[in-house]
């Protein structure tokens, strides 16, 4: 009855052995008699009983919004009753010829762009310093980390109270008799994006040197005692082997940097308030969302919102994963169920 | 200089190593580095210091000198929003919509993983991919029709509103941490359970569970630190004072109380007092799930 060739991969007829990977090897393509014979209906009821409460909640509380979003997008809708008034496109014409919203995009990108270029370059500094042998290490990567932990709403309602024109920072810079760098932090348009990037900088720093950190502490240090033996320096030892064999890390944690940076909502809200974010010039794409659609109630266009916003960050993140991350996550995450 | 790592000779070592001599990259430190650090730490405090000094403030001390050092010291604030209820109610909520959250989280996406992990059926790769595809969504873009969906559900203003979202979005990060740590449990330690007389559910209950206490704990973390500091939903769920969780109460404390500058110093400065302790307390398992959770 059975050929030889179900014979290998027969061996573990458990139903729930460990899966093999790779989804077209041939252990995996026909189920053999008796694996399937093994999955029965207790079995099946098992993963029924098991997945069925995660799998409902997950639909109706995220996939299903999203299909909503995009559904509710193509309407005007006041949000009571059943959207009736469907206008097709309409919606979308006018977010992408609404000059507030080209602003909101740029400003988002700026962002990216910004988050990369800050905080990439202090924080691989930060975490190979923080790397060396040093007396109070732990304490040190507690300490940074704290502003990642505090709330976003702390962190705006403090920054926005010392940021005030008569607020500590001036004050401090006045003490320091440097009177002269005063400025308007949160409402002068020039500078308020630069304020925002500091906040940024200040809360989500943290967060990347300690993913550094976690990169450099897998870095075997058989290598760089190598380079040090063929007589390497400090530095080029850090240029050589660590930067490049921190690459993965660096590029996941751009990837979670870019991401967060297209959605950022939470600092900028609660600092610039719902009506001078734009004017300011700190508006996001989310800040727009909210602002144009529950707080002008009207929904449709609010949704519209969120499915170009969404467009955007996944466009990014294939572009992302598709010209970098490639290499490192390999089948990483669609792999990992087959 | 290089001569560290060769003579492991005790007589010789110098006398400021401390530790045994651990094959290294990191030379010793000289000054220079602490100070930086030093640098580094009291930039990241600084912020959080005067936010807490802040509240032992007077307005008028916080006007004619808005960045010097409490002078005489004032506990009003502190006391006004300690012994008010309005604090301690915000952090009841918090505290139950972020524990209700985290038990959902964890209940659901342990029993998922462990499908997912350990057994063969149809559809597992397809539904892997589905949790793994809500890593894509975030809540910004869902949170209008998520806002409609509650509120015919007829769950606004109440916590519930907020609990359950957070656990949707919380499994797929979940479930990706959860299911290499259920498939790394060796298939030996099942195959002795079963040929113990363990059923499968039973080798869930009495071998999977325990042995995955440490990816647990990582997950149930995220989710609680997640929830604690959730801003946008309840912002959009939760309209009334008495549901609102911590964030939306400092929010609203510090519009309300605008012109008391030292109070709102305080009343921050409290609410931040759970979210420092609770990491302080699980920072090892914070820093560790957040690097795991990133490493996949």
């Amino acid at each position: 009855m059975e050929s030889i060739s179900e014979n290998a991969p027969g061996a573990q007829n458990s139903p729930m052995d460990l899966p093999t990977d790779g989804g077209g090897a041939p252990a995996a393509s026909p189920p053999s008699r008796r694996r399937r014979r093994g999955l029965g209906w207790a079995a099946r009821a098992e993963v029924v009983v098991l997945t069925g409460p995660a799998l409902i909640v997950f639909l109706a509380f995220v996939i299903f919004p999203v299909v909503m979003a995009a559904y509710y997008g193509f309407f005007n809708w006041k949000g009571y009753g059943p959207p009736t008034d469907f206008v097709g496109l309409h919606n979308y014409k006018i977010i992408l010829s609404d000059p507030t919203f080209h602003d909101a995009v740029r400003h988002n990108f700026t962002i990216v762009v910004l988050s990369l270029v800050m905080q990439g370059p202090i924080a691989i500094g930060l975490a190979l310093l923080l790397n060396r042998k040093l007396r109070y290490q732990s304490a040190i990567r507690v300490l940074i980390f704290v502003p990642y932990v505090i709330s976003e709403v702390v962190v705006g309602t403090g920054w926005s109270l010392m940021l005030q024109t008569n607020g500590a920072v001036n004050g401090l810079l006045e003490k320091l008799g440097m009177a002269g760098l005063k400025q308007d932090w949160l409402s002068d348009p020039k500078i308020a994006m630069w304020t925002l990037m500091l906040i940024i900088t200040w809360k989500y720093v943290g967060f990347a040197v300690i993913l550094f950190l976690a990169g450099l502490q897998g870095i075997p240090p058989e290598l760089h005692e190598a380079a040090a033996i063929d007589g390497a320096s400090y530095w080029q030892i850090q240029r050589r082997i660590t930067l490049p064999l921190l690459g993965p890390t660096i590029r996941i944690w751009a990837f979670l940097s870019i991401i967060g940076s297209l959605q950022l909502f939470d600092l900028v809200y609660i600092i610039w308030g719902q009506y001078v974010a734009a004017t300011a010039g700190t508006s996001t794409m989310a800040t727009y969302m909210v602002v144009n659609g529950r707080n002008a109630a009207s929904y449709g266009y609010g949704n519209a919102v969120a499915v170009v916003l969404f467009l955007i960050s996944l466009v990014v993140a294939l572009l992302y994963q598709r010209f970098v991350l490639r290499r490192d996550t390999e089948g990483a995450i669609t792999g990992g169920g087959r | 200089m290089s001569a560290i790592k060769t003579t492991p000779v005790p007589a010789s070592a110098p006398v400021s190593r401390r530790r045994k001599p651990h094959t290294d990259n990191r030379r010793w430190t000289t000054p220079a580095v602490y100070f930086v650090a030093l640098l580094l730490v009291g930039a990241m405090l600084a912020p959080v210091v005067y936010i807490i000094l802040g509240g032992f403030r007077s307005n008028s001390q916080i006007t004619t000198d808005p960045a010097g050092l409490p002078n005489p010291w004032v506990t009003e604030g502190y006391t006004a929003v300690i012994t008010g209820s309005t604090f301690w109610r915000e952090v009841g909520n918090s505290l139950i919509a972020s524990s209700a959250t985290t038990l959902g989280v964890v209940v659901l996406g342990l029993m998922a993983s462990y499908a997912l992990a350990r057994y063969k059926f149809v559809g597992r790769g397809a539904m892997y991919s589905l949790f793994a595809a809500g890593l894509m969504f975030p809540m910004t873009v869902a949170i209008t029709p998520l806002y409609i969906l509650v509120r015919t559900l007829g769950l606004m203003n109440s916590l519930a509103g907020v609990i359950l979202p957070q656990i949707g979005f919380a499994l797929p990060v979940t479930i990706i941490i959860l299911v290499p740590f259920l498939r790394a449990i060796p298939a030996e330690i099942q195959e002795a359970a079963e040929i113990d007389g363990c059923s499968r559910l039973g080798f869930f209950r009495r071998m999977v569970i325990p042995l995955s206490m440490p990816g647990v704990i990582t997950v149930g973390i995220l989710a609680f630190v997640n929830s604690w500091n959730s801003y946008i939903l309840p912002l959009f769920i939760l309209n009334m004072d008495e549901s609102f969780t911590l964030p939306l109460g400092v929010q609203a404390f510090a519009s309300q109380w605008s012109v008391d500058t030292a109070r709102v110093l305080a009343f921050t400065s409290l609410s931040m007092i759970p979210a420092l302790v609770f990491f302080s307390l699980f920072e090892r398992r914070i820093v560790g799930g957040l690097t795991g959770a990133v490493k996949g």
